[in-house]
């Protein structure tokens, strides 16, 4: 079993997951200001009076990360419906205002979907938008707030835009939370509303995990596991977070609803703070920024501009070829698709066009292998003018120099050779090499494949590689049989 | 001399800004010992600001429509350079880094600050007792309150001071010091002037409005500050002010409607007392006179106002201050944890009157709550926003008394918060539904001191409340009220 595969919970039991994704949008500047949506660069220089909080400030929002929300939305099948920014007290030295400004009641977008790669459909409960709070690094005593001796805060991330996607709770298997969490960045990704890097925080994903005995429907207390860093750590924490819950419920206890921080060293989760002591947020509606109203000419425009999004550049090819859904996903993400279909239209074989892109053109920059090359290419190696291994190196050249496959062929010094000069080279090493030749006739199966090989290699060596190894191991077994 | 004709002469060349200045500042010498209406009297600053207009002047050019005028502003907008206290030991030592929209735009206008003017912290109240730093006396019986919460500014424009004062109004905190003082105040509709740079205290009630000795002064001071801001998205886009431009156009045929709720007589609410009935009742019969539509109206949710009021703001208020928290500005009190120095830090920095309404807004939020009161108060608001949108189809302004008594000696409220509240019963309406009003001096009560009449008119429609104005400080004048 391999480390991505699925891990079935013990019998009788099923996962519950929903999951909560934020999302840092690609804007130029903050949600609710002008400084720069960047925070690498050295700690509060990045900050004005409305991103720390200084009284008197107003927040005045950011257009362009409003579009980015229901971009997103849309691409999620949401409906984008007219919203409020809504205000989350609490307070945290981070937090600069000691609220978070964001969406409560009425969020921008509602009720869509995402499919996954295998049919599967997790719905989106909700996409809103909101503002990040700083960065807070505790120093000394145990490195947490209350007993750090001194603690600093850098508000360049404060006032960063962030959408938060929130499933329903649709998720009953592992492979199923990383392919959603996989499916949403290529969403991001394609409609550029973020850079979507989980390693870097620009996507933050936290799972609520529950689990109940198959067959009910019920749905029972949930954890939040938080910091999870990547799509490995989330599959590893959903696992413990279950069995955990099954070992609790299995001696006769249950599990208590807290957020839980994820120790990826550790390969396990601690309580943090518990749900029943939780802070009262105090939710009220925004009164410093007026409701936001798309009309539908501008929910059209944006449906008018969205990309053809991965799912859909999938099911393109569906129903042309046999590879595996995995090879597909390979091209679509790496924005190959619309090269291998033209391929395919132009008559190459479905097939052979996606194994070869997957495999042989896994390249940054491929812009110089045309369609009609590349079909042209294609339609070669299927007619058996070129093996597998010329096959590749055309492309390779292709990739590299461009032009045309037919002419690199040549130049290469590819002619395929016809049969009959293939015979009289297999006679010919039959007869210098009797003993192998019995060995590959009368031997075992271990001996007749060494002996295969053996053969195989030589005539390679001999023809520089130019014969067809399929055509060599018909005329061995011919020769064989007598 | 009024502030119109001094700018007049300013930028005639007749007089100088300077000269203006120190006449002002000579004033301040001789009584603000005894009035106490500065948090700080910005001597330096202002004498650079006079001699800038006058080296304008000198130099052939046009320091703008208020040159030389002097302006006393409420110490809770922010001022580039100079401590802005909101009369709180929590702000102390923050020197704002930059202007508020309305300091930039009078500044641009040629006006010269003489000074932060005294408040009830945070603009908490009605007397300007609740202040850090000690109250302001009324200028026209020091034994006496000067109203609130800009107590300051309507205490300076009264004793001279200052030509202008400025002001906030979250429920009556111009209007009622106007009146208290006997001075012209006026509360813009919501969203007329910019509240950027106003420190925040009920962000959907609060709007900056002017004080001046007479309306005109008023409605020039008004016409320079509103119009729309892209710092503030609250404002009103496309507002164009003219107050100045319709002051005399009289009342011939303006229906004027008379609240029953707040007339005093039968139906209204209590504690209206007759010498302020009776000042209010000779305003409407003045209007008559000129030529005015009298007739009695009902807004019956008007008695709910106070309620309400003090639901939404307190609500607002315990969000908008929870940003003191001793991280990023003013006071510290350090703690063993970052919880406890936010604790120390607010416990020692603000007052009685601030904590009582952070808690009584922490209340009116919290969950099992909200729905019984905040909620609650949000549905008053929209009773008031319905039964005002039908009293203005039948008449074009409505007139009331601005308190329900004059101005009261110092202490004999400050310890009982119920008694205090009800000053706003009047005032209080028009910041729910976002309003305009203004506050006219007619006539003194049984006290000698001066009683104001309050004119209110449909949101935007601030110039009318300014026109109405006119006609009412006409006839005290010629009759001999003031």
């Amino acid at each position: 079993m391999t480390e991505t595969a699925e891990k079935a919970l013990p019998d009788g039991w099923e996962l519950v997951v929903g999951l909560e994704v934020h999302v840092e949008l690609a804007t130029v500047t903050k949600l609710f200001c002008g400084c720069a949506n960047e925070f690498t660069s050295d700690p509060n220089t990045n900050v004005c009076p409305v991103c720390v909080g200084l009284p008197g400030s107003l927040p005045v929002i950011n257009a362009a990360a409003v579009e980015f929300a229901m971009r997103l939305g849309r691409a999620l099948g949401c409906e984008v419906r007219p919203s409020v920014m809504a205000r989350k007290n609490y307070f945290y030295p981070d937090m600069a205002k000691d609220y978070q400004t964001t969406q409560y009641d009425q969020p921008t977008s509602i009720d869509g979907e995402l499919m996954l790669g295998d049919g599967a459909v997790v719905g989106i409960e909700r996409a809103h938008i909101e503002e990040d709070a700083g960065k807070t690094t505790h120093i000394g005593g145990g490195g947490r707030i209350n007993d750090a001796e001194y603690s600093l805060v850098d508000y360049n991330r404060a006032g960063v835009p962030l959408v938060e996607v929130v499933s329903r709770p649709d998720i009953r298997t592992i492979d199923h939370a990383k392919a959603y969490v996989s499916e949403l960045r290529d969403i991001l990704l394609a409609t550029e509303v973020s850079d979507a890097k989980m390693e870097e925080g620009s996507m933050r994903v936290d799972a609520n995990v529950s689990v109940r005995p198959v067959g009910s429907d019920e749905l029972r207390t949930r954890c939040e596991i938080k910091n999870i860093n990547s799509i490995r750590s989330l599959g590893r924490a959903i696992e413990y977070e279950a069995l955990r819950h099954i070992d609790l419920y299995g001696s006769g206890e249950a599990p208590r609803q807290e957020t839980r921080h994820w120790d990826e060293a550790g390969g396990r989760s601690t309580p943090g703070r518990s749900k029943e002591d939780a802070d009262d947020y105090r939710y009220f509606q925004e009164p410093d920024l007026v409701p936001l109203r798309p009309s539908a000419d501008v929910v059209a425009a944006i449906d008018a501009t969205l990309p053809v999004l991965p799912a859909a550049r999938r099911a393109r090819f569906a129903a042309r070829c046999t590879v595996s859904a995995a090879t597909i996903a390979t091209v679509v993400e790496r924005g190959q698709d619309n090269l291998a279909l033209a391929a395919i239209e132009a008559g190459a074989d479905a097939d052979k066009v996606l194994t070869r892109i997957e495999n042989d053109l896994a390249i940054d920059d491929w812009s110089l292998v045309s369609v009609e090359g590349l079909a042209a290419l294609i339609s070669m190696e299927t007619a058996g003018e070129l093996t597998a291994t010329q096959t590749k190196q055309v492309l390779a050249q292709l990739a590299s120099q461009g032009g045309d496959p037919k002419a690199i062929a040549t130049e290469l010094g590819f002619e395929a050779m016809e049969s009959d000069e293939l015979d009289v080279l297999v006679d010919q090493l039959v007869a210098d090499n009797p003993a192998e030749w019995d060995r590959f006739t009368s031997g075992d199966d271990g001996d007749r494949k060494k002996m295969q090989g053996f053969f195989t290699g030589r005539i390679m060596a001999a023809t520089r590689g130019q014969a067809d190894g399929r055509a060599v191991a018909e005329i061995l077994g011919r020769k064989a049989r007598g | 001399m009024s502030a119109i004709e001094t700018a007049r002469a300013v930028r005639a060349g007749e007089r100088s800004a300077v000269e203006v200045l120190e006449e002002h500042l000579a004033r301040i010498d001789a009584r603000e010992a005894e009035i106490h209406a500065f948090n700080l009297v910005t001597e330096e600053s202002a004498r650079v600001q006079a001699e800038a207009v006058d080296a304008t002047v000198a130099a052939g050019g046009d320091p703008g429509p208020l040159a030389g005028a002097t302006v006393a502003l409420k110490d809770n907008m922010c001022t580039r350079g100079i401590p802005t206290t909101c009369s709180s030991k929590i702000l102390e030592g923050w020197i704002p880094p930059y202007d508020a929209t309305v300091v930039t735009k009078l500044a641009a206008a040629g006006a010269v600050f003489v000074g932060k003017t005294n408040l009830d912290e945070f603009a908490m109240g009605s007397s300007t007792e609740n202040s850090a730093f000690g109250a302001t006396h009324n200028p026209l019986d020091v034994s006496r309150v000067p109203g609130g919460s800009s107590g300051g500014s309507a205490a300076s424009v009264a004793a001279g001071f200052a030509a202008l004062g400025i002001g906030s109004d979250t429920g009556g905190s111009v209007r009622q010091p106007a009146a208290f003082c006997g001075v012209v105040g006026m509360k813009p509709t919501y969203g007329a002037v910019s509240r950027y740079g106003l420190i925040a205290f009920g962000s959907s009630l609060d709007q900056i409005g002017p004080f001046a000795a007479d309306v005109a002064d008023a409605a020039a001071l008004f016409d320079l500050i509103a119009g729309h801001d892209p710092r503030d998205t609250t404002s009103i886009v496309d507002f164009v002010p003219s107050a100045g431009a319709v002051l005399d156009q009289g009342v011939d045929g303006l229906r004027v409607g008379v609240v029953r709720e707040l007339s005093g007589g039968p139906g209204s609410v209590e504690g209206i007392s007759p010498d302020v009935i009776a000042r209010t009742n000779a305003a409407v019969e003045a209007l008559a006179a000129a030529g005015a539509e009298v007739e009695e109206v009902s807004v019956p949710s008007a008695t709910l106002g106070l309620s309400a009021y003090y639901l939404v703001a307190p609500a607002e208020a315990s969000s908008n201050l929870a940003r003191y928290d001793g991280v990023r500005f003013g006071l510290r009190v350090d703690g063993a944890t970052t919880g406890e120095m936010n604790t120390a830090t607010r416990t020692a920095g603000f007052g009685e009157e601030v904590k009582r309404r952070i808690m009584l807004g922490t209340y009116a939020l919290s969950a099992g709550y909200y729905d019984a009161f905040y909620g609650k108060a949000l549905k008053v608001r929209t009773m008031m926003l319905n039964d005002f949108a039908s009293v203005y189809d039948k008449v074009d302004v409505l007139i009331t008394p601005t308190a329900p008594t004059t101005a009261f000696p110092m202490g004999e409220r400050s310890q009982d918060p119920m008694t205090m509240y009800v000053n706003d019963v009047c005032t209080i309406p028009s910041n729910l539904v976002g309003h305009p009003g203004i506050s006219v001096p007619f006539g003194v009560g049984d006290d000698g001191m001066p009683v104001g009449v309050q004119v209110l008119a449909p949101a935007t429609h601030d110039a009318l409340t300014f026109r109405v104005g006119a006609v009412l400080e006409a006839a005290a004048n010629a009759g001999g009220e003031s």
